[in-house]
């Protein structure tokens, strides 16, 4: 049971850093990116290309697809959800629904309908382990999954906490109007915003390729357990996201050992156990989802 | 000259029109008092100044340079300052990282989080305490805390006295005074007549989205203003 409850929580760091990017745009610009999954299937699927084609290692491919992924955050902000996002809440849901449309079929026009994996281009790191007493076996790629979710989280915790631009973002994300009046260029703090979402997208990808295999349809999935974990955690809430993530992933290891179909029943059961619980605390209101205090203050 | 003027301003709230082709100016140091019923289009006029509403037709005027299109957070950067109605502090943030949001912009000048703790010292203990947690006059505190941050040439005060104890308003007014000397050009939207009148060197009452009375405050009387605040005033405003 150790075992188990130790590979959950690793697992829970992939969750987390598939949930960060989500929750950091829904928490900033109040947007729910239904093309955050197939984003981090393009993110993967960069990566793998320039490991097949140009032999560049995925960890050094990183320093080239991050920026890229920066680059296509701030122009998706700027160009499309913005302009949506004056149309009404809905009309964001609905780009970025159309987005991920394009955005699968454009990878399987490309690369075709096989699967593909990163494993093959970082060697033994995706099947190495660590032996710890008690036959535990920690996989040396789950840990620094894990690793990477708890200093990204907390190196995010620390750009909003301490650096101008992340004041700024989020003042922005409480009151655009007002950031405005204090000389918060709004647009500029939101466009960052989706940059920095993006590249968090980015690392998930590369770990959703290195851990597994994905297709250009793998990335309802994996909107669907960033979701989970972010509502788990509490949507806008970072080390909220880690512990959704953790909550998620226990979940779904301990539903594998009930039965052999409990993985994914297990995760989908407590997500609707800590919806129905915190909407049942919040009157069946949505207010809780965006943690949002009342914007005059009491 | 003026330093700040605006031209025949229109703001619309949709169908409504707030403001209706309202011009003055206002010298370097000078302190304007907006005063007028709910209503009246004060708030709407401030908030036009500050590039919070974009005017139907009209200009705003900075030191000669034409802002009519230039966005608030820019407007920041060029010297305008507004302390909003209601506050609207960012109640997540602490007392702190709201005063450092004022330094945005990066405009130089003497401000910072230690000189408006010594204008403001009832903040101190409350410095790292976030603002939704703070009194009405340590809101109002850290409000035009967060304004001066920005250095301003020009501040806009609107209903800083809302909802404060006699007490509390009289600490912000003896901060205010203090701003004043120190020659900081004021708009300042108030009910309170007689606060009003003593601190500022002009008055305008507002009726209806129009200028209802321009006045020197040391000349006009309280009658003659109020009787511009329900409409009773027959003379042809002057312009300020």
């Amino acid at each position: 049971m150790s075992n188990q409850i130790i590979q959950g929580i690793l697992l829970g760091g992939y969750y987390a850093l598939i949930a960060c990017g989500l929750s950091f745009m829904f928490s900033v610009m109040r947007i729910i990116n239904l093309a955050h999954g197939s984003l981090a299937v393009f993110a993967a699927y960069a990566l793998w290309f320039l490991a097949s084609r140009f032999h560049i290692p995925p960890f050094l491919g990183l320093l080239i697809v991050l920026p890229v992924m920066a680059a296509i955050g701030w122009a998706l902000q700027r160009f499309l959800l913005e302009r949506s996002a004056r149309g009404g809440a809905l009309l964001p849901i609905l780009t970025t629904f159309g987005l991920a449309i394009v955005i699968d079929n454009m990878l399987f026009q490309q690369f075709g309908a096989d699967t593909r994996s990163l494993a093959p281009f970082i060697g033994s790191l995706s099947y190495d382990s660590w032996e710890w007493p008690g036959s535990i076996y920690v996989g040396k790629l789950a840990v620094i999954m894990f690793a990477t979710a708890v200093v990204l989280l907390g190196g995010l915790q620390l750009f909003l906490t301490r650096t101008r631009l992340g004041r700024s973002i989020r003042a922005t994300s409480e009151d655009p109007d007002t950031a405005g009046l204090v000389g918060v260029d709004a647009r500029r703090a939101n466009a960052v915003a989706a940059a920095i979402a993006m590249v968090t997208v980015g690392l998930a990808g590369a770990f959703l390729g290195m851990r597994a295999t994905f297709d250009p349809y793998a990335g309802a999935p994996q909107l669907l357990f960033a979701f989970e974990a972010a509502v788990i955690g509490g949507a806008g809430s970072l080390w909220g996201t880690l512990i959704g993530g953790i909550v998620l992933a226990l979940a779904q290891t301990l539903g594998a050992q009930v039965h052999p179909q409990g993985f994914l029943i297990g995760g989908h059961a407590v997500f609707l156990v800590v919806l129905f619980v915190r909407l049942s605390a919040s009157g069946f209101g949505l207010r809780w989802l965006l943690h949002l205090p009342s914007r005059s203050a009491p | 000259m003026s330093f700040l003027a605006v031209e025949n301003l229109v703001v619309r709230h949709g169908l409504l029109q707030a403001v209706r082709g309202v011009s003055f100016g206002v010298k370097r140091g000078e302190t304007l008092a907006l005063v007028g019923a709910n209503g009246a289009g004060k708030t709407t006029l401030l908030r036009a100044i500050a590039g919070a509403h974009q005017p139907a037709a009209g200009r705003v005027l900075l030191d000669g340079a034409d802002l009519t299109s230039v966005p608030s957070h820019r407007r920041v950067g060029m010297g305008i300052a507004l302390v909003p109605e209601g506050r609207k502090l960012f109640v997540r943030m602490t007392v702190e990282e709201n005063l450092l949001l004022g330094k945005t912009t990066g405009r130089p000048g003497d401000w910072s989080v230690d000189k408006v703790l010594e204008m403001f010292p009832n903040l101190k203990p409350r410095r790292h305490a976030k603002t939704g947690h703070l009194s009405g006059g340590e809101q109002q505190a850290t409000a035009i805390g967060r304004a001066l941050m920005s250095n301003p040439d020009v501040l806009l005060l609107d209903e800083v006295s809302l909802g404060l104890s006699p007490l509390i308003v009289d600490r912000v007014y003896a901060a205010l005074q203090g701003l004043i000397r120190s020659g900081t050009t004021i708009i300042l939207v108030e009910q309170d007549l007689n606060r009003a009148l003593s601190v500022s060197d002009k008055v305008i009452c507002m009726l209806e989205g129009r200028i209802a009375l321009a006045a020197d405050s040391k000349s006009v009387s309280r009658d003659e203003v109020t009787k511009a605040y329900f409409g009773l005033h027959k003379q042809k405003a002057e312009p300020a």
